[in-house]
């Protein structure tokens, strides 16, 4: 563990950095996971605040763990807040996670024009592989909270898409 | 107008039983539901009900003075302390009354969460806002299998049907006015069950006349008691194995 503190910004960037134990491929910051670092500069401590995307998400705890991790390796206190309000949605998902999630295979949820519920009708899922909208669903829940099941009918590619919420 | 914090940590302890026990009983049906999907669909409604779970339970441990944390609250709580309805302590092995109840219950908790959302205790208006964007994806889910079955072969609608009829006498105590939940309503903390009975009960006629059933005949008795932590026979074998594992081994970790 290095005895100097590295700075606001660099603990930042390293915390954002933080890929999900799930969906490796994208960033705690990507997803929309990351709401908050507020770090002391006199106290050496910081508080850093994430939102679930489920309520049951199993990974929480390993992304505390990994974030009081690497504030440790850079000569931080942290602190880990779990926040509920706001509510985590899809629309969180950046530019950047929504192509690294595309390119590792799975299709990224689409925007939701506003409004609070969500539009559970037969929609439209492009394959993450060769691009086909003739894409069909296999089963509505999948290897995770936040995936659904999918196959294309085009290159016959079963895949996974992250539910919009 | 106020209620003291001790008071309404039973109502809320309602809302987290709910959840925790049928998670519990959705988690029975891994490795033998009907098919490999169907195994993951009922384990992941399961994890979202748990996960509301803890939050609430968490919850309940600040607001009753206790310091009790979630998992003292699921783990070593005796029979009489829960406040689950009956409906979702039952035993199911028959997959048409599973997806009656999952209809019944998702159909209530889309209300009962969009009413706390606006609620004024926080962390329960926080929860709220949560479930009830995943009670959106258990209902849809619930309401596919009911269709199916129900429009499907003539003994996919007679299970079906059947399931219906097996859980009547256990839906009207979800809408039964208890003394915590008149207390929490009262202080805007809470929703009187009572009035989402009619919201309810029509979402879920809209779906079982779609599917070609029949809504069943009032039942000639229905459950009660649960909020007042009496419970079903069901209950004891259930909690012994949920609970003894961390009773086995008290403060056991990995």
């Amino acid at each position: 563990m290095p005895a100097r503190r590295s700075t606001v910004t660099e603990l930042r960037e390293a915390i954002a950095a933080i890929p999900d134990p799930e969906v490796p491929v994208v960033t705690i910051e990507d997803l929309g996971i990351l709401r908050d670092v507020a770090a002391d500069e006199d106290t050496g401590h910081v508080v850093v605040t994430i939102t679930p995307t489920y309520s049951g998400c199993p990974a929480m705890a390993a992304i505390s763990d990994y974030v009081a991790y690497i504030a440790a390796r850079h000569g931080w206190q942290a602190r880990i807040d779990t926040v509920l309000e706001p509510a985590w949605t899809t629309d969180w998902l950046s530019e950047k996670g929504r192509e690294a999630l595309r390119r590792f295979g799975i299709a990224p949820p689409r925007r939701r024009e506003g409004g609070v519920a969500v539009p559970l009708g037969r929609h439209t899922v492009a394959c993450p592989r060769c691009g086909s909208t003739d894409t069909e669903e296999l089963a509505h829940f999948g290897s995770t909270a936040c995936k659904a099941m999918r196959r294309c009918r085009v290159c016959r590619e079963p895949f996974d898409e992250f539910k919009e919420l | 107008m106020t209620i003291k914090d001790a008071d309404a940590s039973g109502y809320v302890l309602g809302l987290a039983d709910d959840a925790l026990i049928y998670a519990q009983r959705l988690g029975e049906w891994v490795a033998r539901a009907p098919e490999l999907e169907e195994d993951m669909a009922l384990a992941n409604v399961a994890l979202d009900l748990l996960g509301q779970a803890r939050a609430l339970l968490a919850h309940v441990g600040r607001l009753d003075g206790t310091g009790r944390s979630e998992d003292d609250l699921a783990m070593f709580r005796d029979e009489r302390d829960f406040r689950c309805v009956h409906l979702l302590e039952q035993p199911v092995d028959d997959f048409g009354v599973e997806m009656a109840r999952m209809l019944t219950f998702a159909t209530y908790q889309s209300h009962l969460y969009a009413a706390l959302r606006t609620c004024a205790d926080d962390v329960v208006a926080g929860v709220a806002a949560k479930a009830v964007k995943e009670c959106a994806y258990h209902r849809d889910h619930a309401e596919q299998w009911v269709l199916r079955l129900g429009d499907g072969t003539e003994a996919s609608h007679a299970r079906m049907q059947a399931g219906l009829e097996t859980l009547a006498p256990y839906v009207e105590e979800l809408f039964d006015d208890d003394e915590a939940s008149v207390d929490a309503a009262g202080a805007g903390l809470g929703v009187l069950p009572s009035s989402l009975r009619h919201a309810v009960l029509a979402d879920i006629a809209t779906v079982v006349g779609r599917a070609s059933l029949a809504m069943p005949e009032p039942p000639t008795w229905h459950s009660r008691g649960g909020r007042a932590g009496i419970h079903s026979e069901a209950m004891g074998p259930l909690l012994a194995q949920m609970q003894h594992i961390a009773r086995s081994h008290p403060g056991a970790t990995w």
